[in-house]
């Protein structure tokens, strides 16, 4: 940030190549403070922070506040807020582990583990979050109740209902085939991790190149065919490289091992094999593709950041703000309810303290994420990259072995430092806030 | 082109042909205060009235009733003749109303196409919005508004204010509006983007749209318009032909509430 007094013409080009890489400055500045963070971690622990188990382990332990971070940012960009995802994900969760550990198995005799008992559980769950998510929507839209007032209502209640639907039990284990959404139980293996990513590369890669292919033909400018190339490598790289990371984490022996007596057969000597993608993380990515295709291309995304941008335009516009409103608290409860799926499937029980506190890490999330409270602004990529910065803090911290009052001043204030530094950066470029 | 659409406003009137809109007898209040009081107007094809009247007199409030933002709690509203039921800013649309607020109604965070398509973006047959399509149409009519134009990509919080009222302009016109409303379009003009304004009301007039002029300039009036209703507190002090009238009439009208003898339309 110095360079620019001391030598304006080469700054001047030098700026002018990012411009026509045409990369998210915003995203980047994450991603930078994201590597410096893991980078310092890594040495402090000897290592330990970016070996693959822990990776591996950051990861499945992100994508339950990652998944709600990406409904926060719509509710956010409305101008709204969310306090009662935490409890919207125990009341759901109580649900679902009481669908399947009691009413199906027992009451309606399907027996445990039955085939069905994993599909039934997760509709009802995802049903309830979605009416729940509804009904707050429609008390802040239809009868103009604040947001902050209806989900501060909602935190209190909903945890509760979870508390008095389960008489304050711990309701476990769950059905065997719900626990493989979790994360450890349930991995793709090495060999169809590695197809995953290699499709996905191959989609990311044409989706670019067709979308070039788009404003070349409506003769707008697109960016050079060179920064193209660069931008497609960076993105090549990323999803490879995440793949190889989850592959390079081996199943214990012992546990290999152990599967394969399962199956009546002897381990070969000196066999590794990875854990691969896990399926909680495939959750998260298809989240995140759906939330990113309705923020930017459809009509109700479009709607909803034109609400959040300014709410009087939208409605002379003719758009319908209230329902929109019960839509986008409708979606929040939804994803609340699949990570409802996704947390209790990791801890492979129902607890009445599952998601406490994730209302703040879900809000710390997006808006570290670069939302803007004032509404109007926000990414879905930059949430869960927002969660993913969250809980590396916080695991890194537990690993270096900082005292537990310490961690939590260390996140409060780099929540506050992380929208203070988006103020200054938005700022500078004469935006409004 | 049929005889009738020859025919000039001035004509249509004279003839008693049905008006294109017919406010009638509004009446809107807020809490205790009647900001529209008992108000009668009315606007032919291809005809250009002029709605004067100090700060707070009630004309932004009368046709907010017209484009859907306000209901009105008596009256009628005619279009072509007929009743029109309007309860919300779709309704208006539905009826072909486009409105340019006062307050421009533009989303700062998006870009011009964005806003000009708000509430009516094209889809692709899969339908996701087809922004490529939207942009090209948007340079397509903003080419012809305003030459200069060039920040497509940009958010329009990035533009200046005479950018953004072509942009608002650029909405009311390309669907196809047959009742135009403008609340002060130029208030937050330059000279060379007021006259950019005249020269399209001009255009849009001769083909054939009604337009409800709302400006504080009475010499923009007394060029633009056909006919000029003036309202205080509320209520309409009188309509008049412009060519009938001075500056010096109407500004009598506007402060003194007085409607010369010689000219009442
Ligand atoms: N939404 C509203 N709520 C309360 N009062 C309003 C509202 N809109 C307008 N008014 C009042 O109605 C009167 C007419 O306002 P307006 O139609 O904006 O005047 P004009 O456009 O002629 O300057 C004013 O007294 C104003 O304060
Ligand atoms: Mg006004």
């Amino acid at each position: 940030m110095t360079e620019t007094t001391s030598q304006p013409i080469p700054s001047q080009s030098k700026r002018n190549m990012f411009q026509q890489l045409e990369l998210d400055v915003r995203l980047l500045g994450m991603i930078g403070a994201f590597v410096i963070l893991c980078i310092g971690f890594n040495i402090l622990t000897d290592g330990r922070f970016l070996s693959p188990r822990n990776l591996f382990n950051l990861t499945i332990q992100t994508v339950s506040v990652a998944i709600m971070a990406t409904g926060m940012v719509f509710v956010i960009v409305m101008r709204h807020i969310d306090l009662s995802v935490g409890g919207v994900l125990a009341v759901s969760s109580a649900v679902m582990a009481l669908v399947q550990t009691k009413f199906l198995p027992t009451y309606l005799g399907l027996g445990f583990d039955h085939p069905l008992t994993w599909i039934i559980a997760i509709a009802i769950g995802l049903s309830i979050g979605t009416l729940i998510g509804a009904f707050q929507g429609w008390l802040v839209g239809y009868q103009s109740v604040p947001a902050f007032i209806v989900t501060l209502g909602g935190f209190l209640v909903w945890r509760n209902y979870g508390w008095l639907f389960t008489s304050g039990q711990t309701i476990g284990p769950l059905d065997k085939n719900f626990l493989v959404l979790g994360g450890v139980s349930g991995t793709m293996g090495e060999a169809m991790s590695w197809t995953i990513g290699v499709v996905a590369v191959a989609i990311s890669l044409w989706a670019m190149v067709s979308s070039r292919r788009g404003r070349i033909q409506h003769g707008f400018p697109a960016k050079p065919a060179w920064a193209e190339g660069i931008v497609m490598g960076i993105v090549t790289c990323a999803i490879l490289g995440f793949v190889w990371i989850l592959n390079s984490y081996d199943i214990p022996s012992r546990k290999l091992q152990r599967m394969f007596e399962a199956k009546g057969e002897v381990m070969p000597e000196g066999l590794e094999v990875g854990y691969g993608l896990p399926i909680s993380v495939l959750i998260l990515i298809a989240t995140a593709i759906v939330m990113t295709v309705v923020a930017r291309r459809t009509r109700l995304g479009r709607y909803i950041f034109a609400t959040g941008g300014n709410p009087d335009a939208a409605d002379l516009s003719g758009i319908n703000t209230r329902l929109l409103t019960v839509k986008v608290f409708a979606i929040m409860g939804f994803l609340c309810a699949l990570s409802a799926v996704v947390a209790s499937a990791r801890l492979q029980n129902h607890t009445n303290d599952i998601g406490t506190l994730d209302e703040l890490r879900v809000i710390a999330a997006a808006v570290i994420g670069g939302t803007a409270l004032a509404g109007g602004a926000g990414t879905i990529y930059g949430a869960i990259l927002g969660a993913l910065v969250m809980q590396s803090l916080q695991s890194g911290m537990a690993m270096v072995g900082v005292d537990a009052p310490l961690q939590n001043i260390v996140v409060g204030s780099v929540l506050v430092f992380a929208v203070w530094l988006d103020i200054q950066y938005r700022k500078r470029l004469g935006a409004k806030i | 082109m049929t005889a009738s659409e020859v025919k000039t406003a001035q004509q249509r009137r004279i003839d008693g042909d049905t008006p294109l809109v017919e406010l009638k007898d509004i009446c809107v209040s807020f809490g205790g205060i009647h900001a529209v009081d008992h108000v009668s107007v009315d606007l032919h094809p291809g005809e250009v009235v002029g709605l004067l009247g100090h700060n707070g007199a009630g004309k932004s409030t009368l046709i907010k009733v017209l484009s859907g933002a306000y209901q009105m709690d008596s009256g009628e509203i005619r279009i072509n003749g007929n009743k029109a039921e309007i309860h919300n800013p779709r309704d208006a649309r539905s009826y072909n109303v486009e409105t340019i607020y006062q307050t421009l109604a533009l989303a700062d965070n998006l870009d011009a196409a964005s806003n000009l398509f708000l509430g009516r973006e094209l889809i692709t047959p899969v339908g996701l919005v087809d922004d490529a399509a939207m942009e090209a149409e948007c340079r397509k009519i903003m080419g012809g508004l305003n030459p200069n134009f060039s920040k497509f990509a940009e958010p329009v919080s990035a533009l200046s204010g005479g950018q953004r009222q072509s942009v608002a302009i650029a909405r009311a016109v390309y669907f196809n509006a047959k009742i135009l409303i403008m609340d002060e379009p130029t208030a937050a003009l330059g000279p060379q983007e007021t006259q950019m304004v005249a020269e399209l009301i001009q255009k849009l007039k001769a083909q054939g749209i009604g337009i409800f002029l709302i400006d504080h300039d009475v010499h923009a009036v007394m060029e633009l318009c056909d006919r000029a209703s003036v309202m205080k507190n509320g209520q309409l002090v009188g309509t008049v032909n412009i060519d009938e009238v001075t500056d010096d009439d109407l500004l009598s009208m506007i402060i003194l509430g007085k409607v010369p003898k010689q000219a009442v339309a």
